[in-house]
């Protein structure tokens, strides 16, 4: 499944090009506009998903297509705006219940019809159940990447270590890490969301996916006994002294140079990491992957893949082009070429795809296709309703750096459950 | 025989229009009405709207359900807007020191030596400058570990100090942020108000003894009085709307303890993860509130300048 040639991939998207073009072209004409509303508005994303479109483009030449691209943290605000006022055809968004709002408020269009073709169903079968609310699909995914903890190889070679494979392992680990001067984890809170990152694995692993999902749906209180299991684990790491100090003064950005510059021995993170450092100098031979190990033995092991996803407004004017579109960019050969090295550098959504040859991206593939027998979630903030996670994230953030104030910190957080899911 | 006269009256006058017979009551106020329906549509009638809105609980996008006072009751215990509300105070009360701050600089300026332009630009730069950049390069200048901060402490032989990741001095220290900027503009309000003061009298308070603190306090600063009481207006505006500065150089954080209100409402009404549209209102009425203390003040002292003239 996993191609390492790199011109045949080429090759094989031309030739999938001209073929579906023939295809969209005997079968039935698209006319009209289409407005696709991206927020891509990174570099290569947006050369990545520009190109596709134009690809799209000459595919269909009786469609006109109007192309605009947001800014990533202004779109998730104009979102609202736009859906309700000026709602293009297609627009980017995220999985779960990150479009739950949207859906509920009727926002959204009902494509189960597109699901229903094999092309997509089958072939996307592993994010199809993060793409349904009330039994219905919402959106179709594009891409999706692994998270998991990235080291410095050589930190861990020059200290005999070994990747850990359970929490006893990662904390000895950790412990020699520190006695070498150095810490364990870098980590940036200053925007909250990266310590959900850190809940996430060790609530997964403490307590598995299921109650994970529970606590997200806001089944279980957060003053359970379980919860406070998981943070008793999180402690003992704050305890030694595992994650760098002031890390709630840095962004995730700023605390890259800590474990560039060998200070820290490695962070949990998503693939999207990878670039940065390797642009700082970090080759393969200083970098290594690992997937976050058991702690409760026996507990199936559950990832997080945050997925990226296309919708169709429900008040777009263009929806049988939408539809189309939806469909030519989940296709076996758009997802490999989109998904590729030189592009989004990340996961291909597609089962029948082929992963790029970089060393992470087929780790991670290997990791969620066959070592995520648990499930996968998609990120704190995606699962959990957006008011919980930004209260969550707060105190997740407070634990970290006054870990005394949990019970307190836990009260809070079930007083807005009660509010945020009644 | 009055009705007679009236009529008569009228047959004498030129016929004219409905407008030019009323020409000197309306013109005023066709030239404010522009002003008045801008002012209206922007300001008087969303205020309103935030009354009404603060009334209901709403995600802005599907229905809105009537809850009264639910959301006031609610900030009632919700400890990040007590938290937000005090910060707001601290800000009133600190930023105030911009004042004295852009007088004595003021003072020290206005002089003249060769360059003194110069300087006068120079202790101005920090106003020119985007807040955006004031902030970021007091962000670094906290840093905790390569900050100048710490590196000067360190020469006292003073621990490391995270200013703005300490929950009990990060306020304080994005305003010491803010107050860079602002006392370069009540420096600059102050030498514009130093042109003004009148030589004669200056002269006139030296021939009768008076220096220093004394001449400063009886004679300067009360000629200066117009300069204090916009620099007093430009202050408490700045210090309300302190939204950019914690934007930039904490979020609200850490864990939400340098919020002030309109941050707070920002994040609850309108940010990646704010729902709550009606919770949002309420807690901008509560800002409103705030300001028409002060509103209600500069509108008096106005008035009263007015009368005395």
């Amino acid at each position: 499944m996993i191609s390492n040639l790199k011109a045949p991939i080429a090759a094989l998207a031309t030739t999938a090009v001209l073929a579906g073009s023939a295809a969209f072209a005997d079968g039935h004409a698209l006319s009209g506009d289409l407005k696709i509303f991206l927020d891509t508005s990174n570099p290569a994303p947006r050369a990545t998903m520009e190109a596709m479109i134009a690809r799209f483009g000459e595919a269909n030449p009786g469609l006109n297509i109007e192309t605009t691209v947001i800014d990533r943290e202004a779109y998730k605000t104009q979102i609202r705006n736009f859906l309700t006022a000026d709602a293009p055809d297609v627009a980017t968004w995220y999985a779960a219940n990150r479009m739950a709002p949207y859906v509920n408020a009727g926002l959204f269009e009902d494509v189960s019809d597109v699901w229903a073709d094999p092309e997509i169903g089958e072939k996307l079968a592993s994010t199809k159940g993060a793409m349904t609310i009330d039994g219905k699909q919402w959106g179709v995914p594009y891409t999706y990447y692994q998270w998991g903890v990235y080291y410095r190889k050589d930190i861990y070679e020059e200290l005999g270590l070994a990747e850990p494979a359970n929490f006893d392992e990662m904390k000895s680990n950790c412990q020699a890490i520190l006695d070498s001067g150095r810490k364990c984890y870098t980590i940036g809170t200053k925007f909250l969301w990266t310590a959900g990152g850190w809940f996430d694995y060790l609530n997964m692993r403490t307590n598995g996916f299921d109650f994970h999902m529970q606590l997200a749906n806001g089944e279980v209180k957060w003053t359970d006994d379980r919860v406070k299991a998981t943070f008793a684990n999180w402690r003992e790491l704050l305890d030694m002294g595992a994650f760098i100090d002031n890390h709630q003064t840095y962004s995730w950005q700023e605390s890259l140079p800590f474990i560039v510059n060998g200070e820290a021995a490695a962070i949990l993170k998503g693939n999207f990491a990878v670039a940065p450092l390797r642009e700082a100098g970090l080759d393969d031979s200083k970098l290594d992957f690992y997937q976050f190990p058991e702690i409760t033995p026996g507990i199936a092991l559950a990832e997080d893949a945050p997925t990226d996803t296309f919708h169709i407004p429900a008040n777009a004017s263009n929806k049988p082009a939408a539809k189309a579109f939806l469909k030519f960019m989940a296709s076996e050969s758009e997802q490999t070429v989109i998904n590729n090295g030189e592009n989004l550098g990340q996961l291909p959504v597609n089962a029948s795809a082929s992963i790029d040859d970089d060393k992470f991206l087929k780790e991670g593939f290997e990791m969620l296709s066959s070592n995520s027998p648990g499930g996968v979630a998609q990120f704190f903030d995606r699962d959990f309703p957006a008011e919980m996670a930004a209260e969550g994230m707060q105190g997740l953030q407070e634990f970290m750096v006054f870990p005394d104030n949990l019970d307190d910190i836990l009260k809070r957080l079930d007083k807005v459950q009660e509010r945020v899911y009644k | 025989m009055a009705n007679a006269a009236l009529t008569d009256m009228r047959a004498i006058e030129p016929k004219r229009g409905w407008y030019k017979r009323n020409e000197i009551a309306i013109t005023p106020w066709l030239f404010l009405a522009p002003a008045i329906l801008f002012f209206l549509f922007y300001v008087i009638i969303p205020i309103y709207q935030s009354f009404a809105l603060s009334l209901y609980s709403w995600d802005g996008l599907g229905e809105r359900t009537f809850v009264g006072m639910g959301n006031y009751t609610e900030l009632l215990d919700d400890r990040a807007f007590e938290v937000s509300l005090w910060n707001n105070f601290k800000w009133l009360l600190l930023y105030l020191l911009a004042i004295p701050g852009g007088l004595f600089i003021a003072l020290f300026l206005n002089q003249t030596v060769v360059g003194i332009r110069l300087y006068k630009s120079l202790f101005f730069f920090p106003f020119v400058i985007s807040q955006v950049v004031v902030g970021l390069v007091f962000t670094w200048f906290y840093d905790p570990t390569f900050g100048l901060l710490n590196t000067m402490i360190g020469w006292v032989g003073l621990g490391p100090i995270n200013v703005l990741g300490d929950p009990t001095m990060v306020t304080y220290g994005i305003i010491a942020a803010g107050l860079w900027p602002q006392t370069a503009y009540c420096m600059i309000l102050y030498l514009t108000g130093l042109n003004a003061v009148d030589p004669e009298q200056v002269e006139a308070a030296r021939l009768d003894g008076a220096k220093g603190w004394k001449m400063l306090w009886y004679v300067i600063i009360p000629q200066l009085k117009p300069a204090t009481f916009i620099a007093f207006v430009v202050t408490i505006i700045g210090a309300l709307r302190s939204f950019d500065l914690i934007s930039i150089m904490t979020n609200g954080g850490p864990f939400g303890q340098s919020r002030v209100l309109s941050f707070y409402m920002f994040e609850k009404a309108l940010s990646e993860y704010g729902f709550r549209m009606g919770y949002g209102a309420a807690i901008a009425v509560v800002l409103f509130l705030i300001m028409l203390c002060f509103i209600a003040y500069f509108l008096w002292s106005m008035w009263k300048e007015e009368k005395v003239r």
